[in-house]
């Protein structure tokens, strides 16, 4: 089972949900797939962290073999490899490692060779298996590092993952193949906008979800009023209480310090469990 | 060319929109570019007139004629990105490298040009807006940031306006290293979280690779004293200009729910005052 928590507008609390869920419930798995700005070992106090790195296939040039003919340069819809008058030159950053230019080389004078593009880091925290990806800083592209955390998935396990913000490409890899869509929001305009482009993409997507909503009381009622609008279910409402805020502040998860959350919580994976059924 | 500067933070929700929309409305001439164009909402505050709007292409998406496809299975063996499954193409995994197109048999895939967003021109009450809404699940939004930021400085240049502010997006990826390469100022917005500090710092180093001097805000400093003083130290050790420390304040949500720029719910407020010394800081630092 895999329940993602995202959101359109970022700062929402997609962590906080995640984190106190997955404590709640015990014995899961939990994928940070926020790989720009991983935030989930935070407010986790990892133990013993295993690291891996990540690599991606890159073109390097043999210079001797190649004759300039400039198939690969014509090639690269990014524009990541370059033919000169001299020499052929690749800009790594901006490669998506298509495997193009290794093609259509007729010399074969291009070979991949794995680049460090960030890490894969492994943890085990009281009963939750924790795993989180760190793009590496000055990188651009998080999808092949968010493939890489979403590796670790355990298909016959409770497998809980944070998002990034957003709609983009990093996002619905992130979202793609799971059973449930946990969106986290705010009851303000920017939190209703964000959680209105979220909901377009989630039902291009076709996967059960619901809403829940965090620092109630802050804003206004127009996110109660669009989810009854679009019958999209608040699973949850966390009132805006400045304890939760502070605790978050001090990295120290909310369940831990206010106990009879984790009744709501384990309230929600029952609520998720019911309306992923209904889906079926 | 005129002067950028870019609000950004690393971390999601600490009030980079909050605070790029409190400067448009104390700055005398700007020119405004919101580069989150994943979830712009600039647009909320600032109810931009919309003069013009142009379709963003960049980048292509494979498609496959299923008359032709005898489904051989040589394109979902080659695809890297998981998007080709004969007679299928799944367009959203799709990068359109067009290695699918180039090795099938059949002649079956053709690349097709691919609308993935859309830039605004647009006139506000504070100036001349460039914006832009990537549609979802599309890539390339770096591409799109720096077409929002090349028409800024068009805009610019034709009005005489030296400076613009630019309203970034959350994280250190592809669409923030488009915000914030060659700009004169990176103004980060942070709040003393650890997850706060925690990606600050990754946003600063980040920064420092691109050699854009950084300057920081810390947001609701009071929620938490230790860690908005471990941001100050931060700030000394690393040679960020600490810009000022903002109290969390319920204003600050009601002006948003107002649709209004702080300045204008609360014009005599002190947050108000601090905004207006931040924002001629930041014009002496330029």
């Amino acid at each position: 089972m895999i329940i993602t928590v995202a959101s359109g507008k970022g700062g929402t609390g997609k962590t906080t949900v995640a984190v106190n869920m997955a404590l709640s419930i015990g014995h899961v798995n939990l994928l940070d797939c926020d790989v720009e700005e991983p935030n989930v070992h935070t407010l986790l106090k990892a133990g013993v962290v295993r690291t891996k790195e990540v690599l991606l296939p890159t073109p390097v040039v043999d210079q001797e073999a190649c004759t300039l003919c400039g198939k690969c340069g014509e090639f690269c819809e990014f524009n990541a490899i370059f033919v000169g008058k001299k020499k052929v030159v690749v800009y790594p950053e901006i490669c998506h490692s298509c495997g193009g230019c290794k093609l259509v080389c007729p010399e074969r004078a291009i070979e991949e060779v794995g680049r460090v593009i960030g890490k894969i880091h492994q943890t085990d925290v009281q009963s939750i298996h924790l795993v989180y990806g760190e793009l590496k800083i000055g990188e651009p592209l998080a999808t092949p590092i968010i493939k890489a955390v979403k590796k670790a998935l355990s298909p016959e396990g409770i497998n809980i993952l944070d998002a990034p913000p957003g709609t983009a490409c990093p996002v619905i890899e992130t979202m793609e193949e799971s059973d449930f869509l946990v969106l986290v929001t705010e009851p303000t305009p920017f939190g209703l906008h964000d959680l209105a482009m979220a909901v377009d993409v989630v039902k291009q997507l076709g996967i059960p979800h619901g809403v829940i909503v965090n620092r109630a009381g802050i804003g206004d009622s127009s996110v109660q009023e669009y989810c009854n609008e679009n019958e999209i279910p608040i699973l949850m409402e966390i009132p805006f209480d400045r304890e939760i805020a502070e605790l978050y502040s001090r990295g120290i998860p909310f369940v831990e310090r206010m106990p009879e959350w984790r009744t709501q919580f384990l309230g929600l994976f029952e609520s998720i469990k019911g309306l992923m059924n209904d889906g079926n | 060319m005129a002067t950028e500067i870019a609000i950004i933070s690393g971390k999601g929700g600490t009030g980079k929109t909050t605070f790029s929309a409190a400067f448009a409305a104390l700055a005398e001439t700007i020119v405004i570019a919101d580069c989150d164009v994943d979830a712009p909402d600039m647009h909320i505050l600032l109810q931009p007139d919309v003069k013009q709007t142009l379709e963003f292409q960049s980048s292509k998406v494979a498609t496959i004629d299923k008359d032709l496809c005898t489904e051989c299975g040589i394109c979902s063996e080659n695809c890297r990105f998981g998007a080709a499954h004969a007679p299928e193409i799944n367009a959203i995994a799709c990068e359109g490298c067009g290695v699918c197109a180039y090795l099938c048999p059949e002649k079956a895939i053709t690349m097709k040009d691919r609308v993935s967003g859309i830039l605004h021109s647009s006139e506000t009450r504070f100036g001349p807006m460039s914006h832009a809404k990537l549609l979802p699940g599309e890539g390339n939004s770096g591409k799109l940031v720096t077409d929002v930021r090349r028409q800024a400085q068009e805009v610019a240049k034709e009005r005489g306006i030296d400076r613009i502010l630019i309203d970034g997006s959350p994280g250190i990826g592809c669409p923030v290293i488009a915000t914030v390469t060659g700009i004169s100022l990176g103004v980060i917005v942070t709040e003393p979280t650890m997850s706060g500090i925690h990606d600050m710092n990754r946003v600063a180093e980040l920064l420092g690779r691109f050699r854009v001097p950084a300057a920081v805000i810390v947001n609701k400093y009071d929620l938490n004293l230790e860690n908005t003083e471990k941001i100050r130290k931060y700030c000394d050790e690393n040679g960020l200009l600490l810009l000022g420390n903002v109290p969390f304040d319920s204003s600050m949500t009601k002006s948003m729910v107002a649709a209004k720029t702080y300045p204008e719910y609360a014009p005599n407020h002190e947050i108000t005052d601090l905004m207006r010394i931040m924002w001629s800081r930041i014009g002496d630092i330029l």
